[in-house]
């Protein structure tokens, strides 16, 4: 008896599976974001650290101060808005290159013999091994004015002046498919690496043409995959920093480079912070979105 | 017996940590500054000096280096912040007063130098300037002259605000510093305005005078532009001095055909200080105080100077530079020049939202 009450105060063995997670993401992500949200209702001081706390105690009265200061200038701002929509947009159009470049060579790769598909994946993964930084440094030596890229096209006499690809949004466009692809291959792989081929085979007995076939049997089935690689990629595509700023040019607007200017140029912790809530509140949207998705799936498997 | 061995283990260390504190002290550095802004030899010669192991980190902003400041605890001895910065982070008490007795070489520095940057440094209580320089307009006066004909104005802000001119280098390439700070302060100037201004209406009219060239710049850029106008990529730049002069020596060195040089407008121009410091939470006082002593003597100076090609206020360190860097006008700025420049100062925090925010709607068109 004592024994199995004793017993009650230890968790489980399945808490403590689910707890761990939990603990890690409430210790490294819930826990720095509430801090966040903190310095974003703060006000703005010269020291250490720069920016006032929020509460004080003085002759034993408690006194929380809440500044919506920031909320209500960023509201007041449209470059904020502006560069919202525009890192949406960059971040969507990155999205659907890599959709569209990544949907064939996950096929190819998934309808590839057994022992070919693993070179392949391997070939999608083997630039991970090259720090994202030094990657997309090494594209600048390709999109320059001079560089290999330019260089290459004008030796085979495609151009004859240097295309301008450097510090455009062209630029950023090409880093960012080139940083993302493999996030859209590999659950595209994962879904059409499982699927059943003998559905190909009865939609070709049926008397469907192969472009119908893929219409209507294999994208159906892979859509879960491309919501998945979809939002692998959108997703931290918004908040994207150091792919604007090494290749963008100088009107490339992107919610990174304005929290950087507001941190280091402004020295306006409180308003970094609050530009960073903003941006945690419209990710917000599409990973609500994943998740809808995902319950449904689960439903839909039950 | 078991426990008295590990008693006697604690004891000694708890012995040995105080030392090892003071050893530490002695024994090492730690250095953050510019990038791009020592001699080769500096350090070696300081190790070898003092005994003390550097470490040597760099930065290219001063958003970047107050950011770490501000944070606290960054574990660094000697930082070198612009005087605009220093005066600002002076005023947030992040940094301590230096024990002059241990510094006798500052008995070197130039003392009229010294004096431009007490309203950055009440008494020069606090720092020891590493170099200073000038913002101004860097030519390749090859390619400049032969698009403007030989009666241009070369030594005019014009050539910069005025569109008549600038609209015609658009083609070879024009490059402006990414420092709203800069710019504005230059802008205000040849507006005839006060360039520390704190009228958020000055601003504005600066912007205007910003906006209509800007159609005409093709980059911003603080330090990729030593290369590009090196390679003949650009030629006009409202960059730093030094910067300018290193993009010559380096267009020299590939033997390039066309000229490059360095103006100071005659109207005048802004003048900067970077600043030694010694934050209040270093780790190692005793060395850093060493450092800047061992900075301050002239042939350390000197052999800095003349691979950076920024001067220092160290007068004695002069006559060890280099002849063809130390009477070359565009690096010493003499005397009646020296009287047109203005130190920048910091501005209230307001201002600096205005200017940056202006900054981000000339630069994006928003």
């Amino acid at each position: 008896m004592k024994s199995l009450n004793f017993s009650r105060w230890f968790p489980s063995g399945r808490t403590t599976v689910i707890g761990v997670p939990f603990l890690f993401l409430f210790v490294f992500f819930l826990l720095p974001f509430l801090l966040v949200v903190g310095i974003s209702f703060s006000q703005q001081q010269l020291g250490i650290p720069p920016y006032t706390p929020l509460t004080k105690i003085e002759d034993d009265v408690f006194t929380l101060v809440l500044n919506i200061g920031h909320y209500k200038f960023m509201l007041g701002d449209d470059l904020y808005f502006a560069t919202y929509i525009s890192s949406v947009q960059m971040a969507f159009v990155s999205t659907v290159l890599c959709l569209l470049i990544g949907y064939p060579m996950a096929y190819y790769i998934a309808r590839a013999s057994e022992s070919a598909r693993d070179t392949l994946m391997m070939m999608v993964m083997l630039p991970f091994w090259t720090s994202y930084l030094i990657r997309v440094y090494a594209w600048i030596g390709i999109l320059k004015n001079d560089g290999f890229l330019n260089q290459f096209l004008m030796w085979l006499g495609v151009i004859d002046t240097p295309l301008r690809l450097y510090h455009t949004n062209w630029g950023v466009y090409i880093g960012m498919v080139f940083s993302y692809l493999p996030f859209m291959i590999m659950p595209l792989y994962a879904h059409l690496v499982k699927m059943d081929l003998r559905l190909l085979e009865a939609a070709y007995d049926l008397g469907a043409r192969p472009w119908k076939a893929f219409v209507q049997v294999t994208l159906p089935l892979s859509k879960n995959g491309i919501i998945a690689g979809s939002l692998l990629v959108f997703i931290p595509a918004v908040g994207e920093y150091v792919i604007p700023e090494l290749l963008g040019g100088s009107d490339t607007l992107m919610i990174g480079r304005v929290m950087w200017d507001e941190f280091f140029n402004n020295m306006d912790w409180p308003m970094a912070a609050t530009v960073t809530c903003a941006m945690v509140l419209l990710l917000l949207v599409p990973m609500a979105m994943f998740q809808h998705y995902q319950a449904k799936v689960m439903e839909e498997v039950k | 017996m078991k426990k008295k061995l590990v008693k006697k283990v604690l004891c000694s260390l708890l012995l040995l940590l105080p030392s090892a504190a003071v050893l530490a002290d002695d024994k090492a550095l730690n250095v953050y500054n510019w990038s791009d802004y020592i001699a080769k030899s500096t350090i070696p010669g300081f190790e070898k000096q003092t005994g003390v192991k550097v470490k040597y980190d760099v930065y290219d902003s001063d958003d970047t280096l107050q950011a770490k400041m501000l944070t606290g605890k960054a574990g660094y001895d000697i930082v070198v912040p612009t005087s605009n910065f220093m005066a600002k982070q002076i005023e947030a008490g992040i940094y301590q007063k230096l024990d002059k007795s241990k510094i006798p070489n500052l008995a070197n520095l130039d003392k009229g130098l010294m004096a431009k940057i007490v309203d950055a440094d009440p008494g020069n209580a606090h720092g020891v300037p590493w170099a200073y320089g000038t913002d101004g307009l860097g030519y390749n006066f090859t390619k400049v002259k032969a698009i403007l004909g030989a009666g241009a104005p070369l030594d005019s802000w014009d050539i910069l605000f005025d569109p008549k001119y600038v609209s015609k280098l658009k083609g070879c390439g024009v490059s402006v510093l990414d420092q709203a700070n800069d710019v504005f302060a230059v802008a205000l100037h040849h507006l005839g305005k006060d360039p520390n201004s704190k009228n958020p209406a000055d601003y504005q009219a600066a912007f205007e005078l910003l906006k209509k060239i800007r159609p005409y710049i093709t980059q911003f850029n603080s330090s990729g532009y030593i290369n590009d106008l090196a390679n003949g990529d650009i030629c006009l730049a409202l960059g730093w001095s030094g910067d300018v002069n290193i993009a010559k020596h380096r267009a020299a060195e590939a033997k390039r055909t066309y000229q490059l040089g360095y103006v100071i407008p005659k109207s005048g121009a802004p003048i900067w200080f970077d600043v030694m410091v010694i934050p209040k939470d270093a780790p190692h006082t005793e060395a850093a105080l060493k450092w800047i002593n061992y900075i301050e003597s002239p042939e350390v100076n000197a052999a800095i100077t003349d691979e950076v090609f920024y001067p220092t206020v160290n007068a004695a360190a002069r006559k060890f530079v280099k002849p063809e860097i130390a009477n070359d006008p565009s690096i010493y700025p003499p005397e009646s020049v020296m009287k047109t420049l203005f130190l920048l100062k910091p501005l209230p925090a307001d201002i600096m939202r205005l200017q940056n925010r202006l900054w981000t709607q000339l630069k994006t068109g928003r």
